[in-house]
């Protein structure tokens, strides 16, 4: 639990973060450091150079435009939790950063930070998905928008290159429409084994958490749930494309039923019928 | 006033929960440097070439040693079988230090071990006790010739018992290798110095400490000073004498500074000492009415790379406590230790008892299932009876002092309602998806408070007894100082209530003083659940004694006959006269002035050390029931209800007793549900941090109800039994209980611990 020796910057602005990083080699931007001081704690990362970006304070805020919320990428799950705007348009993304950790987990983790991490066993990454949420990213060679559908790359690669800034994620509003996120772990505070989050209305949307490298959008279930099929319908289609791992807490087939049954929880807990 | 039984806050609360306390590693003398381990990250290999040259040229680096260079210092452990202090040709577990590094802080030390290279030459490893057994094994210690250290055959199998025995039952079973996972990971801080070597150290035992520590290094005992300051948890674990220990001290001897070290979680889930690992093949014979006619169990301890002598006094606490609260008229034991790649195995809350208690609850459930009679009336058949104690039982270790195995378990009943769950959990299995119930209970028994003369001489230590001193302060408080050395028990608070009691001082005047060897009266240490069975009742034995030395001085001042004076108010009173007084405060001032005691006696009279020894080990014994509820769909278990009814005998603080119950029983749900350390079939350990070692947390956890009978010990005056593993020794077998109960209409008849949702889903598929 001690990490190789590193230099610490704190960056002020995006453009601070974006020149300190340039000026740097080997360096790598800290935001909440949730999960990037664990691995390096556990010397399976290192980096010379620490760009603080977490006191970016234009990077932390949550607002209506119109037809979508913007979130700043520095916003921390808390806020994200407790946003009432959020509460009223996107459930969805306001429950599920409720589950992540622990409350001093929540308290210093980042939305941006969660989401460029990448990794598959994550919860928001699954809200992304399920919400269509677009991402921007700002690097030196100016911004631009992805989707979540072609942000999450590979094992804990995002469409974030080196040296780029995640900087806001939008939403489009689902006010009124249902919503359930289904986490399964073995405690409290652990990430998921399996969970699934569901978003119901215009474009509905299924995603899987740890069933696989990467953050998982279940396009065939989505479907599915578009054209009205019943519940047990979209459950038989949500693992595919998956390709879940064994680990001590799952074989790839527990994982794969409980992607299912999560599925037809989650469907029943927002009252969806086809 | 008597405090016993009173529910008096603690005493050590306000500093911890302040942030006051001080463990090692807050203690930093001036020039200390820090120590690291290289650790082995092969379970089984030699040692080619260790390459620490690049480590030795890093700024801030004092020192990288290996076993070259310590060649003159002994092993630990077992004569022959001896643990080197850093790996010597051969690594033979994942962790196992190969060279320690000396810095001048921690992130240099842990930059110069990752710079130290090994080439190792791999060899086949044995991580398990299949593997160390079987054919053509390779063998750990070429001495051994196999992997079995000790093999202790059947004096009479009784064969011929079982063959004529009208029914039988049987089991194997796996008790799960278990990490103690104290709070405090192990930490030491040697200085050596001209004036002596001081040891600052996480141990539960500080004279033991001392006085190995200075065996080991040919030093006398009294220059070598050893000090547990706050102590973060123990469990058992941090009672072995582990390389750090004496490494610190022959670095700081060499480096003329004081030597750290201080563990990683991860470090220490590979070093400090596992628990359990114990493979069980049991066997019952019983008749038409599940009367129980004989016992046999054959155990197999795992005892990791190194043998180690309280893990290897495991299965014999297992044997000798095998038959639980049955009265059983043949019982054949049988156990042996194998060596494995692995980390070594010893003393983990409750050592040995908890493996017990789940053979003969398992059986005992799977003799009420064969039988079709419920488990509570196949226990109670079973039971020994209240007038038949002391009852003597197979094994000379065990000859139990008292017990209410039946009471204890009318008790329980009281505490929910079974026949209303019992319909419940029918109807729920005639549902297609409504969650399965399972009851399951544990008539649980345990050995404690070590011990007799000659219990803990077997495992090193200079005796069995426990010193308590007292000292009456000149105004009249009380220093208790003693060998007792708790880490979390809550000693500092119940020996004060005791001593309140027979001193008549007040409780709030009234210090407890532990853990440092130069101040404290030789003693032995807190272990298996000892420290209020025998250090307590020291504590009521020099208590006594002092008063009747005060009595003298009190006599003397109301000019009365010592025979008529009598503890009263705040001091003493001529019996009858309760106006003829004098407070204690007074009694204790002059105790020091020899012109105002009696001619005859010597000033600081009021100072009174014991050896408290006790005639016998005490039986702990309760009854337990868990119930769970399990998720058809995802095969979650949800432990719905915890009831347990304890039999500590005499209670001394009710508060601390439950708190006692409730932490041994959550390891134990934590053993049945979630903990388990594992190696793969390489010999990878596979959860040495906490993200994948699950610890379970109050979240986890149900509330618990608690219930009591209460049986006094006939071994001591208090009437306590001790109460520090009981919770861990009764909850196992009742958790999987009730989780094989909610599965039984499958035909399941056993699960092996961790029970995982997982495995639970196995079953439910196969079922299907
Ligand atoms: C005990 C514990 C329990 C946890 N449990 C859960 C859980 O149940 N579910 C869950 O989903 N997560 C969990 N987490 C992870 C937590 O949510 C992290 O906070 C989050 O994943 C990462 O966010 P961060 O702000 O801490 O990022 P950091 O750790 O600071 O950074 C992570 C990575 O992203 C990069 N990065 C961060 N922000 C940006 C940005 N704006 N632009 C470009 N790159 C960036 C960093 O350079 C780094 O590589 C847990 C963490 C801990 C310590």
């Amino acid at each position: 639990m001690i990490p190789v020796s590193f230099d610490y910057v704190e960056a002020t602005s995006v453009e601070h973060a974006l020149a300190l990083f340039a000026e740097h080699d080997d360096s790598k931007f800290l935001a909440g450091g949730h999960s990037l001081v664990p691995m390096m704690k556990l010397r399976l990362v290192s980096s010379s150079v620490l760009i603080d970006i977490g006191r970016i304070t234009e990077l932390s805020y949550i607002e209506d435009r119109g037809d979508h919320i913007a979130v700043g990428a520095l916003t921390r799950h808390r806020e994200v939790e407790g946003s009432s705007l959020l509460a009223e348009h996107l459930g969805l993304l306001a429950h599920v950063a409720g589950q992540v950790g622990d409350p001093q987990v929540r308290n210093r983790g980042t939305l941006g930070g969660s989401l460029v991490h990448g990794d598959p066993a994550a919860d928001l990454p699954s809200a992304a998905l399920a919400l269509g949420a677009s991402m921007v990213i700002t690097g030196a060679g100016g911004t631009r928008v992805v989707p979540a559908a072609e942000f999450f790359v590979n094992f804990l690669e995002t469409a974030v290159g080196d040296g780029e800034l995640l900087t806001e994620i939008r939403f489009p509003k689902r006010t009124g429409d249902g919503w359930a996120y289904q986490k399964f772990n073995r405690r409290a505070m652990d990430y998921a084994i399996v969970a699934v989050a569901v978003q119901l209305g215009q474009n509905p949307g299924i995603a899987l958490v740890n069933m696989g490298s990467t953050p998982h959008f279940a396009s065939a279930a989505s479907a599915a749930l578009a054209a009205g099929s019943p519940a047990s319908a979209v459950a038989d289609v949500v693992v595919e494309g998956t390709e879940a791992w064994n680990d001590a807490n799952a074989t790839r087939e527990y994982r794969e039923h409980l992607a299912r049954v999560l599925t037809i929880r989650a469907l029943a807990q927002t009252g969806y019928t086809s | 006033m008597s405090l016993i039984g009173a529910r008096v806050l603690r005493k050590e609360d306000p500093n911890l929960i302040t942030g006051r306390g001080q463990f090692v590693d807050d203690i930093t003398p001036a020039g200390t440097v820090v120590m690291a381990f290289v650790m082995s990250t092969e379970p089984h290999s030699r040692i080619v070439n260790i390459h620490s040259a690049d480590a030795l040229a890093l700024p801030g680096v004092l020192a990288v040693w290996t076993a070259a260079d310590i060649a003159e210092l002994s092993t630990l452990g077992l004569p022959g079988l001896g643990r080197p202090l850093l790996a010597t040709d051969v690594v033979r577990f994942v962790g196992e230090p190969v060279a320690v590094v000396v810095a001048e802080t921690k992130y240099i030390a842990a930059d110069a071990a990752q710079l130290v290279i090994v080439d190792y030459e791999s060899m086949p490893a044995a991580p398990s006790i299949t593997t160390a057994l079987a054919d053509g094994a390779p063998v750990l210690h070429s001495v051994l010739g196999g992997n079995t250290v000790f093999d202790q055959p059947f004096v009479d199998d009784l064969a011929a018992d079982f063959a004529a025995a009208p029914h039988t039952a049987s089991l194997h079973l796996v008790n799960n290798r278990c990490a103690a996972v104290p709070i405090e990971p192990n930490a030491c801080l040697a200085d050596w110095g001209p004036s002596g070597l001081t040891l600052w150290a996480t141990f539960q035992a500080p004279h033991h400490l001392r006085n190995t520590v200075a065996a080991y290094f040919g030093i006398p005992q009294d220059t070598t000073r050893v000090i547990t300051p706050d102590v973060g948890g123990g469990f058992g674990a941090k009672i072995n004498f582990v390389p750090e220990y004496f490494l610190a001290c022959a670095l700081s001897r060499k480096l003329a500074r004081p030597v750290k070290y201080t563990q990683t979680r991860s470090e220490c889930q590979v070093l400090m000492y596992h628990g359990r690992a114990q493979e069980q093949d049991v066997d019952v014979a019983y008749d038409d009415d599940a009367r129980l006619l004989a016992l046999r169990v054959r155990v197999t301890q795992d005892q990791g790379a190194y043998p180690d002598p309280t893990g290897m006094g495991l299965p014999v606490l297992t044997t000798a406590m095998a038959a639980g609260c049955y009265k059983i008229p043949k019982v054949a034991i049988s156990w042996r230790n194998v060596v494995t790649n692995t980390t070594p195995v010893a003393a983990y809350r409750g050592a040995g008892r908890p493996e017990a208690s789940y053979l003969i609850e398992r059986i005992v459930d799977l003799v009420a299932d064969q039988s079709g009679i419920d488990p509570v009336e196949v226990r109670r058949r079973n039971f020994i009876p209240t007038d038949e104690f002391p009852y003597a039982t197979h094994s000379p270790l065990a000859v139990y002092d008292s017990g209410n195995f039946a009471g204890a378990m009318t008790e329980l009943l009281t505490l929910f309602d079974y026949d209303a769950l019992k319909a419940e959990q029918a109807r729920r299995r005639n549902t297609r998806d409504e969650k399965l119930i399972g009851i399951g209970f544990s008539s649980w028994l345990e050995i404690a408070a070590f011990g007799p003369p000659g219990s803990l001489e077997g495992f090193g230590h200079l005796g069995s007894w426990e010193s308590v001193q007292i000292r009456v302060q000149p105004d009249g408080s009380a220093i208790i100082y003693t060998g007792a050395s708790p880490h979390g028990q809550g000693t500092v608070t119940t020996f004060a209530q005791i001593a309140a009691g027979e001193l008549g001082i007040p409780f709030d005047k009234i210090s407890v003083r532990h853990g440092d060897t130069a101040t404290v009266p030789q003693g032995i240490g807190t272990m298996g659940s000892r420290a209020t069975a025998v250090g307590g009742e020291g504590v009521r034995t020099a208590s006594v004694r002092v008063v009747e030395r005060a009595k003298v001085i009190a006599a003397h001042i109301l000019e009365a006959d010592p025979a008529d004076i009598v503890l009263e108010g705040d001091g003493f009173a001529v019996n009858g006269t309760p106006s003829h007084s004098v407070p204690w405060s007074e009694v204790a001032w002059k105790s020091f002035r020899p012109l105002e005691i009696p001619t005859d006696s010597e000033p600081g009279s009021l100072d009174i050390t014991v050896f408290q020894q006790v005639p016998n080990f005490s039986f702990p014994s309760g009854a337990y029931c868990c119930t769970v509820e399990i998720d058809r769909g995802t095969g979650e278990i949800e432990i719905t209800g915890m009831y347990l009814v304890d039999d500590c005998g005499t209670v001394i603080n009710p508060l601390l007793a439950e708190g006692q119950v409730h932490g041994g029983v959550a390891q134990g749900i934590a053993q049945a549900l979630y903990e388990g350390i594992s190696y793969d079939e390489n010999g990878l350990p596979q959860n040495s941090t906490l993200m994948d070692y699950l610890i379970p947390a109050a979240t986890e956890l149900p509330s618990y109800t608690d219930g009591r009978v209460n049986t006094p010990t006939p071994n001591n005056g208090l009437g306590a039994k001790g109460i520090g593993e009981s919770g861990s020794v009764g909850a196992p077998p009742a958790v999987v209980n009730a989780v094989v109960d909610a599965l039984s209409h499958l035909g399941v008849q056993h699960l092996d611990m961790p029970i995982t949702p997982l495995a639970v889903w196995n079953v439910l598929e196969e079922a299907k």
